[in-house]
């Protein structure tokens, strides 16, 4: 009992100096502004931040451009997610198809997402749906090589059992390849999510697309530099909200697997 | 052993793409201002090769593998020294843990007006939003290879009685060699990556520009050949730093199975 207490004790003591450093590296930044060790064009006080976070956000434009930019970072998320399980299933799915065309997926892996755009820019213009399918094809990779790794994957014992129970081959996929692909597909989404944020932001800063990305740019061009801060805090904040939520997902999504 | 029809097989999917892009170039949209059969492209590049100035392949090139090499060096220096820290001390890593998970998911593109509001234009904006982007992967990476250290080497630091900073360089250091590369691999990728991103949505330097401007005087031909230029030069570094990555776990030991002597 005496050990759960100590326990607590030093999980109390770690929380509180964590919190510490995080309230001392505000105060840095405090005391770097108001001193002007940065020059304050650069950096905004930690209060004019605030101000222009509170009122862009009560007066709806700030708020906008955050619906904007997270409507099309899931759009975007989902698409990928549903395109690159589909094609990893197609492809996984035979192995035949995985030696001939996994080599080239391999190579187009390390490709930028954003530099798609440019491609993408003069077949369907500076639209909101040029971003969209840009967001989509850069997001699909982490979901697409999951998905073919997990249906690679498939334990030998497995596919003997398909063979015997004479499973055809969609029957294989999902009753045994995809279940089996869910934990990679899950960490894959999850990747994806951050790829979708990065995309989302690049492509509404290029093609001037209403969203947060579009409102930084236009903010460090025109010297404001508290609006700025305070959309690069909003972008931290969705960053951190839908990274924690999936992470929650994906724990009850894999929940079976743990107990089972 | 390998044999050719082997060798050749990675090659057909590609190619098999590469001629339907011909011909739906040159059959179903000729002289489009968005796409153009990948031989023009060959030889727009060709075309460019020769050039001088701002068009010049190799110039731009060497712009974004510099600041991209120059913001990796930055982050992984910044990275890999905090990352020892909070490995080796339950403690820091307790303390830093609110204001990491805080600051890590920023997204550094986010980073971009910023770094041209204190930098203007060129190398320097790249290079700190490339540190941003490497900082954060090679800082948790660096945590976990530190802790991974096997308490034995630890323990027998500790009976021979060397100070921390002995301990660090003499013992946990060398063990940590085969994961560091794993992480630097990564970076790599990473910092190619970001530079690239930050030179298509705003310095006007690179290939990533390079390849904007061709957009921008609707040459398509120039374009795709920009586009084809940085998927072989991202490959041709990631297959590098991969092969030294696994030549240097097979000299020191694969990390599961432990340290050599």
């Amino acid at each position: 009992m005496s050990s759960a207490v100590l326990q607590n004790g030093t999980r109390i003591r770690a929380t509180t100096e964590s919190v510490a450093v995080l309230v001392c590296l505000l105060a840095l930044w405090w005391l770097a502004s108001h001193l002007q060790w940065v020059s304050k064009v650069f950096l905004p006080t930690p209060e004019a931040t605030l101000e222009s976070l509170v009122q862009g956000l009560s007066t709806g434009e700030l708020a906008g451009f955050t619906w904007d930019t997270v409507v099309r970072m899931l759009l975007g998320w989902l698409l990928a997610s549903a395109i690159g399980t589909a094609l990893g299933a197609l492809i996984g799915a035979s192995a035949t198809a995985r030696t001939w065309i996994a080599p080239t997926l391999e190579f187009l892996r390390p490709l930028p997402a954003s530099a798609v755009m440019p491609l993408a820019i003069s077949l369907f213009g500076l639209s909101g749906g040029m971003v969209l399918s840009v967001v989509a094809f850069g997001a699909m990779w982490p979901v697409l090589l999951a998905t073919v790794h997990g249906l690679a994957s498939v334990h030998v014992r497995l596919r003997e059992v398909a063979t015997a129970l004479q499973l055809s081959r969609t029957a294989f996929v999902f009753k045994i390849g995809l279940p089996n692909a869910l934990p990679d597909i899950l960490a894959g989404m999850r990747l994806s999510m951050t790829v979708s944020l990065i995309v989302a932001v690049v492509g509404e800063m290029i093609a001037s697309q209403s969203g947060l990305g579009q409102a930084i740019l236009l903010a460090a061009r025109s010297f404001r530099a508290s609006e700025l801060f305070a959309g690069i805090v909003l972008l931290g904040a969705i960053g951190f909200v839908s990274n924690a939520l999936l992470a929650l997902l994906e724990h009850q999504f894999l929940k079976w697997q743990r107990t089972g | 052993m390998r044999t050719w029809p082997t060798l050749l097989r990675p090659w057909v999917f590609p190619l098999l793409l590469l001629a339907l892009l011909e011909a739906a170039a040159r059959w179903l949209v000729p002289g489009s201002d968005a796409l153009a059969p990948p031989s023009q492209a060959l030889q727009a590049f060709g075309k460019a090769l020769s050039a001088s100035g701002d068009e010049s392949v190799l110039q731009a090139t060497a712009f974004t593998l510099s600041s991209a090499a120059l913001g990796l060096l930055l982050g992984a220096a910044l990275g890999v020294t905090l990352g020892l820290v909070l490995g080796l001390s339950r403690r820091a890593a307790a303390m830093g843990f609110l204001s990491i998970e805080v600051l890590r998911p920023v997204p550094s593109v986010a980073l971009i007006p910023l770094a041209m509001l204190v930098f203007g234009f060129g190398y320097r904006m790249e290079i700190s939003v490339v540190a941003f982007a490497t900082f954060w992967p090679l800082l948790i990476l660096t945590q976990a290879a530190a802790r991974q250290v096997e308490p034995q080497l630890l323990e027998v630091a500790h009976a021979l009685g060397l100070s921390a900073w002995a301990r660090t360089t003499q013992i946990v250091l060398p063990a940590m060699v085969p994961r560091l590369f794993i992480a630097l691999r990564l970076g790599v990728s990473f910092a190619l990556v970001v530079a690239v991103t930050v030179e298509i949505a705003a310095n006007p330097s690179g290939m990533g520009y390079a390849m904007m401007i061709a957009q921008q005087s609707l040459a398509p031909d120039l374009m795709l050949a920009w586009l084809a230029w940085i998927g072989l030069v991202g490959f041709a570094i990631n297959a590098l730093t991969l092969r030294l990555q696994r030549a240097i776990a097979h000299r020191m030991g694969e990390p599961h199975t432990g340290v050599a002597p």
